[in-house]
């Protein structure tokens, strides 16, 4: 299997895979859902780095290092604000 | 071990745990936990990336990650709950330029057609994402007007964009060397983000919100592609997919297709005005308080009023002191209230009403025939009657929250305006509503004296 055609068959099962859980999702946590799936998206910081680090000093790199913090941004804030809505999410006493 | 082994292995443990975090945000009860695990998947993600051997120079990437971190943690800790909606808009934003960035920097000479096709449409969609979520969030802070932004050649502005970024995508895979067929792609995708977003309404901003939050996903998927990096693609359609059923569950919840969304908007609503039968019946607080002392049942529903008039905190104050009553009180949720899927329930989770306490619209409205008193705060067309009795209105066939079948409706509003969609209301002419005029958070107030006293 050439590298395409493995990437493509990755695409498939995960959206697959994510209409599944999303759909197990309640309606009381869509909003700590959607800055959670701000924070996954973030998951490009891991794309940007190697561009950033390849020492070229080139378009690459500067593109690379913006990306970098774009994406650090959604990891950490996405993380951090979804932590802290559900610190608010209490069942009943009793 | 080689490297290239452990950097594969980390890989799909990162996407395991992404998984795993997901599933766990099935229940209130473990969804904290979910989101460490979540937290952890990217922890492990990042740590691999950073042991890549073609990195020389880790200036930038510190640099990078302190200062987005800085921002991120800050805005994180700050962010008010009213506020989750323009965050969200925002960090979708971030995602998208993130994305279009990557794509951009994967641009190598001597690159395959596959992989240019996958830089375009990283850069395609994560440009439509930045600017589209930038004029999303203009709107929902209200840093720009909410309303739709609609003028005469729209249609064939849209068209000329599309075409142009159609014609710029084939020549820039046909000559990858010429820079000016790229910049071509960028620039139009950040206008065809804006041309997107301008003409819907403040109201349509929860399926606006969705699906640019799918985008964000989509696009860290594209560029996944474009870097040849399978954690990115399974990281990014795990969003896109979460985005694509969060738009489903919102266009259903308003009973329009997402074209219908998209497209028109409420703009071809008629101006035939429906005779509404009754008159408006205000009610003071005082009087108000006699009916509520007197009720077994309680049910509030509240909309993006109460979020506007910061009045969730004495929302729970009024539910205490109903219960201490010998009320039972429940609060009615529409997955449209607010502007954004689940705005209402942070809000409330906020001001410490248990999660149990909060039933979705499928849920409350069979109990609606037992309930002695709704109260309405700040919601309008989620409990419009019209839905389902006027078959002329722009919402009928919306499912609604029922309040009307309960013994007594009351309804806190300003003032007589329509909502946010411009719609009558008949539920304010109904025999068994009565309206409590004023600030919803005053009038709540008042009610909470009463009760104390």
């Amino acid at each position: 299997m050439n590298g395409a055609e493995y990437l493509l068959f990755i695409l498939m099962l995960s959206v697959f895979l994510g209409f599944e859980l999303i759909n197990k999702v309640p309606a009381t946590l869509h909003t700590p859902l959607m800055s959670g799936a701000n924070a996954i998206s973030g998951i490009t910081v891991v794309g940007a780095v190697a561009l950033a680090g390849n020492g070229q000093g080139d378009l690459a790199q500067w593109l690379g290092a913006a990306a970098v913090a774009l994406a650090t941004i959604n990891v950490i804030g996405g993380y951090l604000v979804t932590d802290r809505m559900l610190g608010f999410f209490k069942k009943r006493e009793g | 071990m080689d490297t290239s082994v452990i950097t594969g292995l980390g890989y799909v443990l990162a996407s395991g745990l992404f998984i795993f975090g997901l599933k766990m945000l099935g229940s209130p009860a473990t969804a904290r936990r979910g989101n460490m695990v979540s937290a952890a998947g990217m922890f492990v993600a990042i740590v691999v990336a950073l042991m890549d051997q073609g990195i020389v120079d880790y200036t930038w990437i510190i640099g990078g990650m302190v200062a987005g971190g800085l921002v991120g943690a800050v805005a994180a800790r700050a962010v008010a709950m009213t506020s989750m909606p323009e965050m969200v808009a925002l960090f979708n934003g971030l995602g998208g330029s993130a994305s279009l960035l990557v794509g951009w920097a994967a641009l190598t000479p001597d690159a395959a057609t596959f992989t240019l096709v996958t830089i375009v449409l990283s850069i395609l969609i994560g440009g439509v994402t930045l600017t589209g979520s930038l004029i999303a969030y203009g709107k929902l802070s209200e840093i720009m007007g909410s309303g739709q932004i609609v003028f005469r050649g729209q249609q064939i502005v849209n068209s000329l964009v599309i075409l142009g970024i159609l014609g710029g995508a084939v020549m820039f895979t046909l000559e990858p060397t010429n820079a000016n067929w790229l910049y071509m792609v960028i620039g139009l995708s950040l206008v065809f983000g804006v041309m997107v977003v301008i003409p819907i309404g403040g109201a349509d901003m929860p399926v606006v919100i969705s699906l640019l939050n799918s985008y964000s996903g989509l696009a860290a998927c594209a560029a996944g592609f474009a870097i040849d990096n399978n954690v990115l693609i399974v990281a990014g359609s795990l969003v896109g997919a979460s985005g694509i059923i969060l738009t489903q569950i919102m266009c259903k919840a308003m009973n329009r297709s997402l074209t219908n969304v998209l497209f028109s908007g409420f703009a071809s609503v008629s101006n035939e005005v429906t005779e509404i039968e009754g008159e408006i019946k205000p009610i003071n607080a005082e009087d108000a308080y006699y009916i509520l002392e007197a009720a077994s049942s309680v049910a509030i529903i509240p909309g993006y009023g109460m979020a506007v008039a910061q009045a969730q905190h004495v929302v729970k104050e009024l539910s205490n002191l109903l219960e201490a009553n010998g009320a039972e009180v429940v609060f009615g949720i529409h997955p449209v209230a607010g502007r954004m899927p689940g705005h209402m329930n942070v809000l409330l989770a906020e001001a410490d009403v248990p999660y149990d306490q909060l039933l979705e619209m499928d849920e409350i409205n069979p109990r609606m025939d037992n309930v002695d008193v709704a109260i309405v705060i700040g919601a309008n067309d989620v409990v419009n009657p019209a839905a389902r009795e006027v078959e002329s209105s722009p919402i009928y066939g919306m499912p609604v929250i029922n309040v009307a079948d309960a013994r007594t409706v009351f309804v806190l509003k300003r003032s007589m305006a329509s909502g946010f969609a411009g719609i009558e209301n008949p539920l304010f002419y109904k025999e068994n509503t009565r309206m409590l005029f004023g600030d919803a958070k005053e009038s709540l107030g008042k009610l909470v004296t009463e009760l104390s006293s």
